[in-house]
């Protein structure tokens, strides 16, 4: 493992390794985690980077405690994070919901391993409805960013920390258990987002100012509402401001397939392959997931023909998509259950089917 | 010439309604947590994470920065925040069901990594804001909502005694159990409490004070006899003392 990350030159890297360390150079001043593979390296680096650099690491004695010291760090204005997986991911639900309406700037990066249960330790993307539905009680949303390679686990971990801060919402990058373990070149950078200035709601001690109180707790209905439709007014600024997706080739497509995350990378050559054959294929690929980029596939469902989407899960993100498409047009799901993403070729193949 | 012998401290708000029941001891230990605040003069550099069950009530009352757990994680958050900002003096003020029961991994955590920080458990042998049920303290015998013919072992186990738990850990500075049962006890107790937050302000490890208290409601009491059930029932097992303090080792 190299510690000597701290560098502006390309390097060949893992993506846990690339996350680890783009949270280093965005600032983030607090790691707590519990060892799950396959993120299991993130805290590993995480342990001796941060006491190099004097800032706070805790080996947590679970993920209910992580994720409540992450919560009780960013109440103080600093940046924090955890990472974890799936099954542990679980156990933070309780703790996400209350950082959604304490509105505080949790980071959590998923790597999703196989499930239900314990699962496996295969690759796989069913937790999107984990993150983007919420595990937690109550009405919520989680701002999700979804990477697709390694350089994209280091842009979108700095992306994170800065909406999580920006929204003062829990923010989570939702990687896999492949792009956890495979290495790929990356460029590290500067943060290169601004520093959003915290002091009128960090607490920090009352010092000559009333005190402050961050809390869940709502004890009347009428103020809850109120509360509540407040929560869902900043929820629609982000939805107007801060949906990203990648399209390729939809101009003139019959069909459309739509994928996320590692998976999406075949999806992409796939649908190069059945351009070679003639076949009018683009490529959409949802880099939020919580804003969805609902209003585009919504516009692209009245020109084209046909939307598949393609998941390792039994069928999670298809639904939105249903939703977005609202009947226009058809839409189909290729899947598989869990480990590595259906190959190319397998989707041109059953691509061919369908149509 | 006048002079004021009686105040209310200045870490108390002091345009606040106080919800606690009467005659419970939360009221009485709320005010001298406030009375070290003021003591120690760490009012505006402290800050509280609060916890679940009658003691999260706390934050309307004190007067200082504070931040609502979930239920049993107020150890947790007082350790991100002290991570965080290792110059603020952080403390929780929990009962026994969020101290011990479900929060006891991070109770026990806190104390074994030594955090500096301090904790306040009221330990009322009974969940007091959901109506009285069986918790982690309830004495063998003792009647709840759940436990309706008695705590006997065979169902529920025995209760535990967390003052002297915490202590074992090596990471804890100061360990002790109070009363508020008589004016004398209430000055201990008060000792007790700014002694937990002396051994944060030290650096020391983990400062901890377990409040025996009432509960009039649930016990279906009056507060003179919910004070003699604490003397003749809750004090011969959860036996008042100081059961760690590292200053007096040195």
């Amino acid at each position: 493992m190299s510690t000597q990350c701290l560098t502006n030159k390309k390097v060949l890297t893992k993506g846990n390794y690339a996350i680890a360390q783009a949270a280093v150079l965005a600032g983030c001043q607090c790691y707590f985690g519990y060892p799950i593979t396959p993120q299991s390296e993130i805290g590993e680096f995480m342990s001796g980077k941060m006491q190099e650099l004097n800032r706070g690491y805790v080996s947590a004695e679970s993920e209910l405690a992580a994720i409540n010291m992450v919560i009780g760090a960013v109440s103080t204005g600093v940046k924090a994070m955890t990472s974890s997986s799936s099954c542990a991911v679980s156990l933070m639900q309780e703790a996400l919901s209350y950082a959604t309406t304490d509105e505080l700037p949790v980071v959590l990066v998923s790597v999703m391993r196989g499930g239900p249960g314990l699962g496996n330790i295969y690759p796989s993307q069913g937790d999107y409805f984990q993150v983007t539905k919420g595990g937690g009680n109550g009405d919520y949303n989680l701002i999700v960013l979804a990477p697709s390679t390694v350089q994209e686990c280091v842009d979108l971990t700095y992306k994170a920390f800065y909406l999580a801060q920006k929204y003062r919402n829990p923010t989570v990058l939702l990687a896999d258990g492949l792009l956890g373990q495979m290495m790929e070149p990356v460029e590290f950078y500067d943060y290169p987002y601004p520093e959003i200035d915290t002091s009128d709601w960090a607490l920090t001690g009352a010092k000559g100012r009333k005190s402050r109180i961050i809390r869940s707790y709502g004890p009347l209905a009428e103020d809850r509402c109120v509360f509540l439709e407040k929560l869902f007014q900043k929820y629609k600024v982000i939805e107007e401001n801060e949906v990203e997706w990648e399209e390729i080739n939809t101009d003139d497509a019959d069909i459309v397939l739509v994928s996320f995350g590692s998976t999406s990378r075949n999806v992409k050559t796939a649908m190069k392959k059945l351009r070679e054959k003639g076949i009018k294929a683009g490529f959409f690929r949802p880099i939020t997931l919580y804003p969805f980029p609902n209003k585009r596939l919504a516009e692209l469902s009245r020109k084209t023909k046909k939307f598949v989407t393609v998941e390792v899960n039994m069928g999670q993100m298809v639904n939105d998509v249903k939703l977005a498409v609202n009947g226009n047009c058809p839409v189909e799901l290729i899947h598989k259950g869990v480990g590595a993403p259906p190959s190319a070729d397998e989707i041109v193949l059953k691509i061919e089917e369908l149509l | 010439m006048a002079t004021q012998v009686f105040k209310l401290p200045d870490s108390l708000k002091g345009d606040v309604k106080y919800s606690f029941c009467p005659g419970c001891d939360h009221g009485v230990a709320v005010r001298l947590v406030a009375e070290v605040l003021d003591e120690l003069g760490i009012r505006e550099n402290t800050i509280l994470a609060a916890s679940i069950g009658c003691s999260v009530t706390l934050y309307d009352f004190i007067d200082v920065d504070s931040l609502e757990a979930p239920h049993g994680r107020a150890l947790a958050e007082a350790t991100g925040i002290k991570r965080a900002k290792p110059d603020k003096i952080v403390f929780t003020y929990q009962g026994d069901g969020d101290f011990a029961s479900i929060g006891l991994a991070e109770s026990m955590h806190a104390a074994l990594r030594g955090e500096n920080l301090t904790a306040i458990c009221i330990n009322n042998t009974t969940y007091g804001m959901t109506g009285g049920q069986l918790g982690p303290t309830t004495l063998l015998g003792q009647v709840t909502t759940t436990s309706p013919t008695g705590r006997n072992v065979e169902y529920y186990g025995y209760p535990i005694k967390i003052a002297e738990h915490i202590a074992l850990c090596d990471g804890t500075a100061f360990s002790a159990r109070v009363s508020l049962d008589t004016v004398a006890n209430i000055r201990k107790a008060k000792q007790a409490i700014k002694k937990a937050f002396e051994v944060q302000i030290k650096g020391l490890g983990f400062g901890f004070v377990e409040i025996l208290s009432t509960c009039p409601t649930n016990w279906k009491m009056s507060p003179q006899k919910a004070h003699e059930r604490v003397r003749n029932e809750m004090m011969p097992v959860f036996k008042p003392g100081i059961y760690k303090d590292v200053t007096l080792q040195n």
